[in-house]
């Protein structure tokens, strides 16, 4: 699978995030912010997948995700693996999951709400089903769907 | 999250949804037992040397003095914090920050404000127990015990009744709360008020079958046990006429009453303006006032529950 993979652009060192629903690849270079930090990003928009029938790929050279990135793929794009790249080799392979709370990664919709008026506040979302993916603020309970996040 | 204590109860409340059905009943007959107490014919300070900081960001004297009440009849302190909450929100301190110093001062803080989620947010800075007094659209879980309280003083009981919710039923937390609470006690539910101001679907959808809406009270009157009154406010209505001739319409008076059931009781979380006229006060239907002293036991239960020592 990896070697596939790389045959068609290999790279030496960073993360190839694949098995991404198709669709969501822009979506999740927007939010990665990969713009303006100087790495060579690849979009693979439409791939054939034997297991998805058609995916999207993000390759980025020369650097790794952080935790809170991560979090924002598994909201976007639940299931999606991030391969980590050393010397051309995968060497991590984990499937991205929503944890059970995603703390300061998206805001809660209400307006209302004390984590959208309090200086310093951090946003804490509970997931609350993950199929479709629901989750409620911690504070003021409000429901989220995967159509109202917005990432921070 | 609610984070358990030795009791199996959460140490603050902030939603009814903190409270097991066991919790509920435990709560409901500590509050008959004080009821000698909460009135001052038995003198019982379970909570001497225990200070209660009320911190009311919005002002709502009835339930700071309902709590205040509650917590020196059992001979327990209170600390008005208001001035602190004022004071803070000119200089732009945090809510965090101020609920941290409270945390210092007092063995509990009872907490109103106008943002929801304040509560939550307030008991996850804090490690003495918090009591949501009210925040913002969301939860005041003590007026759902009291009316519950009230509910079983009054008809005996709690189980299967038929109740009627009327007025202003989309902006009023008081009876979403209610109407969830009484869910669990498997209640036929009638909410009755005019179209724009019906109970939402985010309400209703949270309640099991056995409810139904009406605009007008007529027609289901003579089958309630209960009937909770709520006010129409002013400020709902763009347009003054419309106003006064829907608050008219959801006007409650003994004339009104004439087809009711004897036992019929009637609340209100008061103040009331005009939708329950006062010769319904003299009727064996008013039980707002008692229901308004009922506040005190009930936060005397609570209070207990949270500070007492087993
Ligand atoms: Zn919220």
């Amino acid at each position: 699978m990896a070697d596939k993979l790389l045959k068609v652009q290999p790279i030496r060192n960073g993360t190839v995030i694949d098995h991404l629903r198709a669709g969501t690849g822009l979506k999740i270079l927007d939010i990665l912010d990969v713009a303006d930090t100087g790495n060579t990003v690849s979009l693979l928009i439409n791939v054939p997948s034997s297991k998805q029938g058609r995916k999207d790929i993000i390759k980025i050279e020369d650097r790794e995700l952080t935790e809170s990135e991560t979090e924002r793929i598994a909201l976007i794009s639940p299931g999606a693996h991030v391969n980590i790249i050393r010397n051309y080799s995968v060497a991590e392979k984990t499937a991205v999951e929503i944890p059970e709370e995603v703390a300061g990664v998206a805001r809660c919709p209400n307006t209302n709400c004390i984590s959208n008026n309090e200086r310093g506040a951090t946003s804490r979302l509970l997931l609350r089903s993950r199929e479709p993916v629901h989750l409620a603020c911690a504070y003021c309970a409000r429901l989220v769907t995967e159509d109202e996040l917005q990432f921070l | 999250m609610p984070r358990p204590l030795a009791k199996g109860m959460s140490k603050d409340l902030i939603t009814m949804d903190d409270l097991s059905d066991d919790d509920i009943v435990g709560l409901l007959d500590d509050a008959a037992r004080l009821v000698p107490v909460a009135h001052g014919d038995v003198h019982l300070p379970l909570l001497e040397g225990k200070l209660l900081g009320n911190m009311f960001f919005e002002p709502s004297t009835r339930t700071r003095m309902s709590f205040e009440t509650a917590m020196k009849r059992l001979g327990g302190n209170v600390i008005n914090l208001g001035a602190l909450a004022s004071s803070s929100v000119s200089k732009g301190e945090t809510l965090y920050d101020t609920m941290r110093m409270v945390d210092g001062y007092c063995d509990l803080a009872v907490l109103r404000h106008p943002r929801q989620g304040a509560a939550q947010y307030a008991a996850d800075a804090c490690t003495i127990p918090i009591v949501n007094a009210g925040d913002g659209a969301g939860h005041h879980p003590t007026q759902t015990l009291l009316d519950l309280f009230t509910i079983r003083e009054e008809l005996g009981k709690l189980e299967g009744l038929t109740v009627g919710l009327l007025g202003d039923l989309r902006y009023g937390r008081t009876v979403h709360s209610l109407a969830a609470a009484l869910a669990r006690y498997d209640a036929t539910m009638h909410f009755i008020a005019p179209k724009s101001l019906a109970m939402p679907r985010r309400v209703t959808a949270e309640l099991p079958d056995g409810w139904s809406a009406h605009t007008t009270l007529d027609e289901i009157l003579p089958e309630l046990d209960l009937l909770y009154v709520t006010r129409i406010q002013k400020e709902r209505f763009p347009d003054p006429e419309d106003y006064a001739r829907v608050a008219g319409a959801y006007t409650i008076s003994a004339e009104t009453l004439r087809d009711a059931k004897p036992v019929l009781r009637i609340l209100h979380p008061l103040p009331r303006v005009n939708e329950i006229a006062t010769d319904v006060d003299d009727t064996g239907h008013a039980a707002y006032f008692r229901q308004a002293f009922n506040g005190v036991p009930v936060r005397m239960a609570l209070l207990e529950m949270l500070l007492g020592s087993d």
